[in-house]
């Protein structure tokens, strides 16, 4: 063959969409998980299997339970007065609501990010420490380094090396939601829960965050709820589709968002929902 | 899942009115695509330049149409963000517009053959195969639209299956013109005409075969283009237990 050949079957095989499908392990599995807030039942039956390193969003129309199942995965519905959960929640194979689990160990493994954006009144660099000093981690070397490991992963250190001492609430509300990601990242949890991560943000933050999502999956299985379908539909590997408490589908984003299968799915993308 | 009134159903008012215009002047167009091919046929049986004058003229017309149709496509992608079913609509209605563009373009050329015969006065006979593959395309064409119109996915497995009749039929009528030409050497002039416009009828029968598997595409989310007959239909039929 010469060498101007093209390569007909590499080209296939490169072209988006024809890629052998890379099957990742599964994070985190939900079975038949019900969640109920006093008698009222908010999460019906849910089974899910949320892929290892990839990202996976819920979406749905206000109340359907979407928070509520992103809460249920780092137990934040525990502080809730009269909250009940049933089914199981297993975190690489261990049931995460178990008796035996320590929940500020597994918070630690499942970081948190919330719609606005809640930087501690400290220094942009005590911010991101915190988690380490928590731990009794409090030696400086170390803590610088995971400092900028942690910034750079968020995509800000170039913003902030000079101003590391200064308070972080003096930053932009786009910086400050990616200097809490800084800080969940810098515990090196194992999944990244984003709750609305960027609708309180103006659109060039939110392609950051965007981008730092695209960037971070490589290292952390993330879970992020919307409201933005467009937002969904460009950051997330799988898109889960909830109404009414009830998993309606769950499938590949492409396949989601071109050719839904259930007609719920198909009303709420398209806007014909209402 | 996909009816015809699923494009009035949207929260957005704005949004099915966008829709329901682009259908609609895609139909249009369809409709004088559709009426330029049976004219360009009828003027090249009747030698009638006049028409056929008028049909070249009328191509800057459907010309016109493709362009408006894609700004009004980009228009939507843009403002809209279309998904499922609406994005295959728009995604359909662009590849569509591009082969009722081209009909357009081959019914054009007929019309040229016909110009040309007329001065030429020949009295070489007019081949019945060019009626034929004429009123077959034809038909071919107006399923097409109506599949797209009513998104009926049985019509377009129809008019796809059907173009192989058209092949065929092609492939006979060139074959019986050869042996004209080689009967009387003196017709090849004017037989090599016919056979460009024959060449033309093969050409929309192909594009009506890919605007009905737009519709497929359009109505199921399948990919049906490249695809054999029976494995199209077998496709098709799976889709449907889904």
């Amino acid at each position: 063959m010469s060498s101007h050949a093209i390569d007909l079957k590499a080209l296939k095989r490169d072209l988006p969409g024809n890629a052998a499908p890379v099957r990742r392990e599964t994070c985190l599995r939900m079975e038949n998980l019900n969640l109920y807030y006093g008698t009222a039942q908010a999460l019906h039956d849910i089974q899910l299997e949320i892929p290892r390193q990839q990202v996976t969003a819920f979406i749905g129309p206000s109340g359907c339970g979407k928070s509520s199942l992103l809460r249920c995965i780092n137990r934040m519905n525990d502080l809730v007065d009269g909250c009940r959960v049933s089914g199981k929640l297993l975190l690489d194979g261990e049931d995460v609501y178990d008796r035996s689990v320590d929940v500020a160990a597994l918070r630690r493994r499942v970081g948190m990010v919330f719609q606005k954006p809640n930087p501690f009144p400290k220094s942009i660099y005590e911010n991101v420490a915190y988690g380490l000093r928590i731990q009794g981690i409090n030696r400086k070397r170390v803590l610088d380094e995971v400092v900028e490991k942690a910034l750079r992963a968020a995509a800000l250190w170039e913003e902030v090396k000079d101003r590391l001492h200064q308070s972080a609430l003096g930053m932009s509300g786009g910086q400050q939601q990616r200097l809490v990601i800084a800080r969940t990242i810098a515990v090196e949890p194992e999944v990244l829960l984003l709750d609305e991560p960027a609708s309180a943000l103006d659109p060039i933050s939110t392609l950051k965050i965007e981008e730092l999502i695209y960037e971070l999956k490589s290292r952390y299985t993330i879970v992020i709820v919307t409201h933005n379908m467009q937002q969904a539909a460009r950051v997330s590997d799988m898109t889960a589709f909830m109404y009414m408490g009830k998993l309606i589908e769950f499938d590949d984003t492409d396949t989601l968002f071109t050719n839904p299968e259930k007609k719920q799915t198909e009303d709420y993308i398209t806007g014909r929902y209402g | 899942m996909l009816n015809q009134d699923s494009y009035k159903q949207h929260i957005s008012g704005q949004f099915n009115a966008e829709l329901d215009a682009v259908k609609n002047h895609l139909l249009e167009m369809g409709g004088l695509v559709e009426q330029q091919v049976a004219r360009s046929v009828e003027c090249l049986l009747s030698r009638d330049s006049g028409v056929a004058e008028d049909v070249v003229a009328t191509d800057e017309a459907v010309n016109d149409l493709e362009i408006s149709i894609d700004e009004e496509v980009s228009r939507i992608l843009a403002r809209r963000q279309p998904a499922a079913s609406d994005l295959r609509l728009v995604l359909a209605i662009a590849k569509v517009i591009t082969d009722l563009e081209r009909i357009g373009d081959e019914a054009s050329k007929i019309a040229r053959q016909a110009i040309k015969a007329a001065e030429e006065g020949g009295q070489t006979r007019t081949f019945v195969e060019i009626r034929h593959i004429g009123v077959h395309v034809g038909d071919m064409l107006r399923k097409a639209l109506d599949a797209f119109a009513r998104l009926d996915v049985d019509q377009a497995v129809e008019v796809v299956v059907a173009d192989r009749d058209v092949d065929a039929e092609y492939a006979t009528a060139m074959r019986s013109l050869v042996t004209f030409m080689m009967e009387d050497p003196r017709t090849i002039g004017p037989v090599l005409g016919q056979m460009w416009a024959l060449r033309s009828l093969e050409r929309v029968g192909d594009h009506a075969a890919n605007i009905a598997e737009h519709v497929i595409y359009l109505v199921r989310g399948l990919n049906v283009r490249h695809v054999e007959p029976d494995e199209l239909i077998a496709q098709v039929e799976d889709s449907e237990t889904e």
